[in-house]
């Protein structure tokens, strides 16, 4: 799968601030198309940071973000986003007082509306729950259908690379894996590059190619998924109580 | 006086179906006596509070006895807490709650009802000033009159809206766009002689001027810190108008802004007047029926212009961005601009009723523009449910209407005395109103949000689906 395919994404030597606080110390990553990569690490370790400095909110002080062979470490987030990246952000941020069908027109803002019914199929057979819910209020939803919208929201501006940041966070085991094996499949059957930051590092893992772990603001560790799996640091570090 | 309420409901102890009618009657004694304690207490302590009045006289005090006030007050004490006490305090079924659960049921009819209550406002706005010149001929002149102050608020009120309602910045000082586009208007004629109607749109582009020269200072606050801002803002414009003597006049306002003419003809009793070229008998009222028609005009542009941006991606991006700014970022969409678009809009409107306002008074002066206005506007917009049209209407015409009425209650002098001014009260009423408001509806009267996006079909949608949550 990786080797020889194209990179995406590459991020060298950011380092990101908060004031005088330093959360990211160097970080380098690289995602190719047609991966899902991960990052794993505990709280506070810097990975929604990375994800937000990817967005260029907040902004890296030093070293690099190249995708699709541009800088855009110093463009405006906004212009970012329009250039094939989408986020489904931490914490899922829906528009609570929209309805589902608005949330994802929001999504679609930036799209040539002629796609707009055609994509909006496409969300509803990979979601069929939000079809049920089209015309309920977004903060009505259930924690894992807001997930869903989030990431319905998100491919709605059909994407090259999708930015998920914890898309498991307070969601019960067996909704966990629907929405894995959702990401799974837009991967195998689109070609959708994923780049995935995890607290559920078993799921996480299993579901990546490539991995990389992120202790204090640095990359200590990286490697295929299988191999960060079966690595007892690892296991030691992030999967200790069994697989959650 | 409020220990009473625990203890006599169930003092006696029996089972409460035993003797329906007997518990009844019992309820009425525990009511009478306690309204009477009451009452006792009003008398003694109301002896000399309102009993007795002193005047100072050249050598004492001289001391007039009100025996009708002390009485009426008694009897006002008296006859509140028995009515309290039947039916609040010891009532199966307090009327608070009956109240209440009415007044939070009105919210979720009101979407079906809306469309038909909006129909009928609108008829009834279009025919207004000539139901009140055949109703009532001799009050036509003042009844016109208040309906175009309304309806300026409501223009106020819509014009805020967008700012506040859709795109969630809470703005205290809103009454400076409307003091620049009066003043624009103002100016312009006093300095090179516009018109009205060559004004109005100058006023307008003025206002949204100074909306995104406000606009880009704030970008970055939300919520409070972006209140204070807008407050000063609105106290800044205002000092300048009133400090800036040898181009505004200062204190002394700018008066003969020229009335606003029909295709050229004015409104006057001369040869070439509207009346006259009409071959109509020349009446003042004309005048007013105009202006009724211009500002309503005015409002009903704004509305249709914020209803039609409400389904265009500029205004699903300011609702976004009300709910969630972070988001609306990596969505894509540049919150900057839509920030800015927002105020400019919204001030524009602004503009627009600030230069109708002057050629409808004739004269201005910065007092016409403190705080207390932009707080008026701001309360037609959340008292009317933020981001409600039809909210935003009927809260102009209850609290503008409401402090216009207390005008006419000449009956309330004949308890309280001569001297007793209704409006002195207005803004005590206005604020127990707001109170009373808030509790029961804390969303606002209208707090359901139509979608402004559906699949396909218009297909009715719940209002349990769409009514507000209180977390949200």
């Amino acid at each position: 799968m990786s080797g020889q395919a194209e990179t995406l994404l590459s991020v060298r030597g950011v380092e990101t601030y908060y004031g005088k606080i330093i959360a990211l110390r160097g970080v380098d990553l690289e995602v190719r198309r047609g991966e899902i990569v991960t990052m794993i690490g505990a709280n506070g370790a810097g990975k929604s940071t990375l994800m937000m400095t990817i967005c260029g909110d907040p902004r890296a002080r030093s070293g690099q973000i190249v995708y699709d062979g541009l800088d855009i470490t110093e463009m405006p987030t906004h212009e970012i986003m329009r250039m094939g990246i989408a986020q489904s952000p931490e914490g899922r941020r829906i528009f609570p007082r929209m309805t589902v069908m608005e949330n994802l027109q929001m999504g679609a803002a930036l799209v040539d509306p002629k796609h707009f019914e055609d994509d909006l199929k496409r969300v509803f057979e990979l979601f069929p729950r939000l079809k049920e819910r089209l015309h309920q209020r977004g903060g009505t939803l259930s924690g894992g259908e807001q997930q869903m919208l989030a990431i319905a929201r998100a491919l709605m501006s059909r994407p090259k690379l999708l930015l998920l940041d914890e898309p498991s966070l307070g969601l019960a085991p067996l909704i966990v894996k629907q929405i894995f094996e959702t990401i799974r499949e837009l991967n195998e059957n689109e070609g959708l590059t994923v780049f995935l930051v995890e607290q559920n590092a078993f799921h996480a893992l299993k579901l990546a190619h490539r991995g990389y772990v992120m202790v204090n603001g640095e990359i200590t560790m990286s490697g295929t998924g299988a191999e960060l799996l079966s690595r007892e640091d690892v296991r030691a570090a992030y999967l200790e109580g069994g697989r959650h | 006086m409020a220990s009473t309420r625990t203890d006599a409901p169930a003092s006696d102890g029996k089972p409460a179906a035993e003797m329906p009618a007997q518990a009844a009657q019992g309820r009425l004694a525990a009511s009478l006596k306690d309204a009477a304690v009451a009452a006792f207490l009003a008398g003694v302590l109301g002896f000399f509070f309102i009993g007795l009045r002193t005047d100072i006289e050249p050598g004492g005090l001289e001391i007039t006895m009100r025996w009708t006030a002390w009485v009426v007050s008694i009897l006002i004490v008296f006859g509140g807490r028995l009515a309290l006490n039947l039916f609040v305090f010891r009532a199966q079924r307090p009327a608070t709650g009956i109240v209440g659960a009415g007044l939070s049921g009105m919210g979720e009819a009101l979407p079906g009802l809306g469309k038909w209550l909006m129909r009928g406002l609108f008829v009834f706005a279009l025919v207004l000033p000539f139901f009140f010149m055949a109703a009532f001929p001799g009050k036509d002149r003042q009844f016109i009159d208040l309906a175009i102050l309304i309806l300026t608020y409501v223009m106020l009120g819509w014009g805020l809206n967008i700012v506040v309602g859709l795109a969630g910045l809470l703005d205290l000082g809103y009454v400076a766009f409307y003091a620049v586009g009066a003043y624009s208007f103002a100016l312009l004629s006093q300095y090179f002689g516009f018109g009205f109607w060559m004004a109005l749109p100058l006023a307008g582009i003025l206002a949204a001027f100074w909306g995104i020269i406000l606009g880009f200072p704030v970008l970055r606050l939300r919520g409070d810190y972006l209140a204070i801002v807008t407050l000063a803002f609105g106290e800044i414009i205002r000092v300048v108008l009133l400090n800036w003597y040898e181009f505004t006049g200062g204190p002394d306002g700018i008066s003969g802004i020229p009335r606003p003419t029909f295709f050229g003809l004015e409104f006057s009793r001369g040869d070439d007047g509207f009346a006259a070229f009409f071959g109509l008998d020349y009446s003042p009222i004309h005048r007013f029926v105009y202006l009724y028609y211009i500002i309503l005009a005015l409002a009903l542009i704004t509305n249709v212009v914020t209803i039609r941006l409400r389904k265009l991606p500029i205004g699903r991006a300011w609702e976004a961005l009300r709910e969630d700014e972070i988001a609306c970022r990596s969505l894509g969409i540049n919150t900057r601009n839509t920030k800015l678009t927002a105020f400019s809009i919204g001030a524009m409107f602004g503009g627009f009723a600030g230069s109708f306002f002057a050629t409808r008074q004739g004269f201005i002066s910065p007092e016409s523009f403190t705080f207390l206005e932009s707080a008026i506007i701001l309360a037609i917009v959340v008292l009317g449910g933020l981001g409600s049209q039809i909210g935003v209407v009927i809260a102009a015409i209850v609290t503008i209407g409401g402090i216009e009425m207390l005008r006419n209650l000449g009956f309330l002098t004949q308890i309280f005395g001569p001297g007793f001014d209704p409006v002195q009260y207005r803004m005590l009423i206005f604020g127990l109103a707001m109170v009373f408001i808030m509790v029961w509806k804390p969303r606002g009267l209208v707090s359901t949000r139509e979608p402004s996006a559906v699949l396909k079909e218009k297909k009715r949608i719940g209002a349990d689906m769409v009514a507000q949550g209180e977390g949200h």
